[in-house]
């Protein structure tokens, strides 16, 4: 029997891992943080405090009142210096909270102690409730807010805890090293999940590109219950909570539902990471891994940054040569999101800064479709690119929704793979933004 | 003959009167009785089926109205007042009268004005770009110039400028409204033509505070409040930093366009300036104002300070 894998589609892109033998180092503090107010998924939180007010490492900084939203800590001690619209990553101005750094001083309720803590003490619904007042967020990029998937709907029963260590995006090694260097936490903060769901099974998916990862977390995995590891066979984009499922127990979640329909909830290592210091450790989601990589970097390194630091020192710090790069990427080179500026701060959802060489920063000519059928062929959705995009561009959009464009997990496969250099998923996000707005008219009738 | 080719004959014959009965009484049973009107109206539309006028096209607008037995709400902007004067005998009715209208591009950050920040090389049409990048220029509420406006228009009255990469609504524009719903970010207007098709108006929609706005783009309105402080008739309002010129009120003085330092209000198919010194005179307002400038403001001294301004 061949290595797990999802059933459809999937391309096996270059590796690339530069860094991943590069260790987590701790990230100087920045002069000046910046924390947009909308990191997360979901309705952006509103500001807690004003100018001239001083705050702590820890202290919430804005709150998160609608259902899907969450709050945001300072990762910093010192002033707010302004609550205005900054330039974040995309060139949008965004409300955020600018705070000039003063020494270093936590709140006192954040335990800073090394020691590892193995016992929960707290109460199921408990544990929701500081997952969500800590302002943790899906750490894998999306940044869905934790808190809402562990909400079971009523009728719905979880079976399954599913943790995401796939890492399938090129380059990106945060995941990684987080799996290698901090294990046990990670492994005693699936057993808070899993008290959460109230589930007895957990599973690690890992593909095989990281033989290390699974050796050291299968030996933790052995003495906790009900906690195992799997090896996956490397496929693009298998860190997809849909194809995880796949990959892993071999369900398939129908068109346009959630995976807890096939009892399962799908979480990031780095959430349960963070989950971990936020149960145990009562610490709010203010740092996180970055992996700083790209061919013009000099040392491709790990950090664990600050939230609120910007990109700029980061990449000063790994040795990047700007002048030899034609783009950076917050996150990786397949799903990332191209910066406009580097001045824009580390989110919640950042895992990585990717640093593209002058001469494959630019889009190949685009030539005409030649039918080769590659783009379908590699669709982890079972979705025909091709057709979607063209009959997007139509603005066809009744028959776009009838060929489940709101299926696309915009994975970038078919981009990739077509020959022709077609903006097949630039098309396709155009066709989900037009029957979207399409679906909201029909519900408000 | 064959006796087998005349039966036929007989048979199809046969099965055509039957048919031709059944249908003619058909025809009659389920007879649609249509106004009359509604043909005549039509074809003296435009039959331009520019939905200009809300409706689908121009059959569902004479529908429309010969049904409603009202022109009241119906206009045919493409036919204007001329049409609908026509109109009203036929129908028995009294026309509205509106007055004409043309679509404006309120932004003006071209390349010059507005400089690209960074290169772009994917999908340029405005749709897909206005969710993914605030713009070259920087400017989250200016033109993308994509064209969208242009592709929409059905009467050639749009084109884009090949230098400033923005579109240009020509003298023919009907205000059929295509475009200004083609636009993501709702920057063409339409508004009233003015006497001798002469229009005052502020050609941004930068909603940011001055210095922000100023940042991306050195003709955008600061809202600073200069014009609706010299505006006597109570026309211009400034909302989130951005003003906004009431064309029903705004009686095309120009005293505005004089002020504003960012040079963001325009006008078109006026005649050129009268020279400075006469203005002057006219207006008092900036003597009071600038300080700095107490004697007596001299030709050279004007012009340095448009040439100023207008960098």
């Amino acid at each position: 029997m061949g290595l797990l894998t999802f059933k459809i589609g999937g391309i096996h892109p270059l590796e690339n891992k530069m860094s991943a033998q590069a260790a987590i180092e701790e990230f100087p503090l920045p002069t000046k943080a910046v924390f947009p107010l909308s990191q997360h998924l979901g309705v952006p939180a509103k500001a807690l405090v004003k100018r001239g007010d001083t705050v702590k490492v820890g202290q919430i900084i804005a709150k998160g009142e609608a259902f899907i939203s969450a709050d945001i800590h300072s990762s910093v001690s010192g002033k707010v210096a302004k609550v205005e619209p900054v330039l974040d990553s995309s060139g949008f101005r965004r409300e955020s909270v600018i705070i000039d750094v003063e020494g270093d001083e936590w709140d006192e309720s954040i335990d800073r102690s090394p020691e590892i803590i193995k016992e929960c003490k707290l109460e199921s619904s408990e544990i929701v409730k500081r997952i969500h007042a800590c302002g943790i967020v899906g750490m894998g990029g999306a940044t869905f807010p934790t808190q809402v998937k562990y909400m079971v709907p009523q009728g719905k029963t979880v079976e399954y805890l599913i943790i995401n260590g796939v890492e399938c995006e090129p380059y990106l090694t945060s995941d990684h090293r987080l799996m290698l260097e901090k294990g046990e936490e990670l492994i005693i903060g699936i057993t808070i999940m899993m008290k959460s769901l109230k589930v007895d099974k957990a599973i690690i998916g890992i593909e095989n590109n990281k033989p290390d990862a699974i050796a050291h977390l299968s030996k933790i995995a052995a003495n906790y219950k009900g906690i195992s590891v799997v090896s996956l066979k490397v496929q693009y984009p298998q860190g997809g909570e849909k194809q995880l499922i796949d990959a892993v127990l071999k369900r398939q979640i129908p068109s346009g539902k959630l995976p807890i329909e096939v009892g399962c909830v799908v979480n990031n290592v780095g959430t349960a990471f963070a989950i971990y210091e936020a149960v145990q450790k009562n610490k709010p989601l203010i740092e996180r891994i970055v992996t700083v990589t790209g061919k013009t970097v000099s040392k491709p390194s790990n950090y664990k940054v600050r939230i609120g630091t910007p990109i700029i020192s980061l990449i000063e710090k790994a040795g990047g040569n700007m002048e030899s790069t034609g783009k950076v990427i917050n996150g990786g080179p397949m799903m990332g999101k191209s910066l406009i500026t580097v001045d824009a701060a580390v989110t919640k959802g950042t895992s990585g800064i990717l640093l593209i060489e002058n001469e494959k920063s630019k889009r190949i000519p685009i030539l005409n479709c030649i039918r080769c059928g590659k783009c379908t062929s590699v669709c982890p959705m079972g979705l025909e690119p091709h057709l979607l995009s063209i009959i997007s561009v139509n603005g066809m959009n009744e028959r776009t929704e009838k060929e489940r464009v709101m299926d696309c997990i915009e994975c970038g496969s078919c981009v990739y793979t077509c020959p022709s250099g077609r903006p097949l998923l630039d098309n396709i996000r155009l066709g989900k933004r037009n029957v979207g707005i399409m679906i909201r008219n029909r519900s408000k009738k | 003959m064959d006796s087998s080719i005349i039966n036929a004959i007989i048979t199809m014959s046969a099965i055509g009167v039957v048919s031709a009965i059944i249908l003619f009484f058909i025809a009659q049973k389920f007879k649609v009785i249509e106004d009359p009107r509604i043909d005549i109206v039509e074809e003296a539309l435009p039959k331009a089926n520019c939905g200009g006028c809300g409706y689908a096209g121009c059959r569902a607008f004479a529908e429309g109205m010969v049904k409603a037995g009202t022109m009241e709400g119906f206009f045919c902007p493409v036919g204007g007042n001329d049409l609908m004067k026509s109109l009203g005998p036929l129908l028995g009715l009294i026309p509205e009268e509106k007055a004409p209208q043309i679509a404006v591009l309120r932004c003006n950050g071209s390349i010059k004005n507005s400089i690209p920040k960074f290169e772009y090389d994917g999908d340029h049409t405005c749709s897909f770009t206005t969710n993914l990048t605030a713009g070259l220029g920087g400017c989250q509420f200016g033109c993308l110039g994509g064209g969208e406006c242009v592709d929409a228009c059905n009467f050639d009255a749009m084109y884009m400028d090949p230098i400033t990469n923005l579109p240009v609504v020509k003298d023919n524009c009907v205000a059929c409204n295509a475009c200004v719903l083609a636009c993501p970010r709702n920057i063409l207007e339409l508004r009233n033509r003015g006497p001798k098709d002469k229009r005052i108006y502020v050609a941004c929609m930068n909603e940011e505070k001055g210095p922000l706005a100023k940042l991306n783009c050195t003709v955008a309105c600061i809202g600073c409040n200069a014009c609706v402080k010299v505006c006597n008739f109570d026309a211009i309002h400034v909302n989130n930093f951005l003003a906004y010129i009431d064309y029903e009120k705004c009686t095309l003085c120009r005293k505005c366009v004089e002020v504003c330092p960012t040079d963001a209000i325009h006008e078109i198919n006026f005649k050129p300036r009268v020279p400075k010194v006469e203005t002057e005179k006219n207006t008092p307002q900036p003597k009071e104002k600038l300080l700095v400038v107490e004697k007596e403001i001299s030709k050279s001294d004007t012009a340095e300070f448009e040439a100023s301004s207008n960098n």
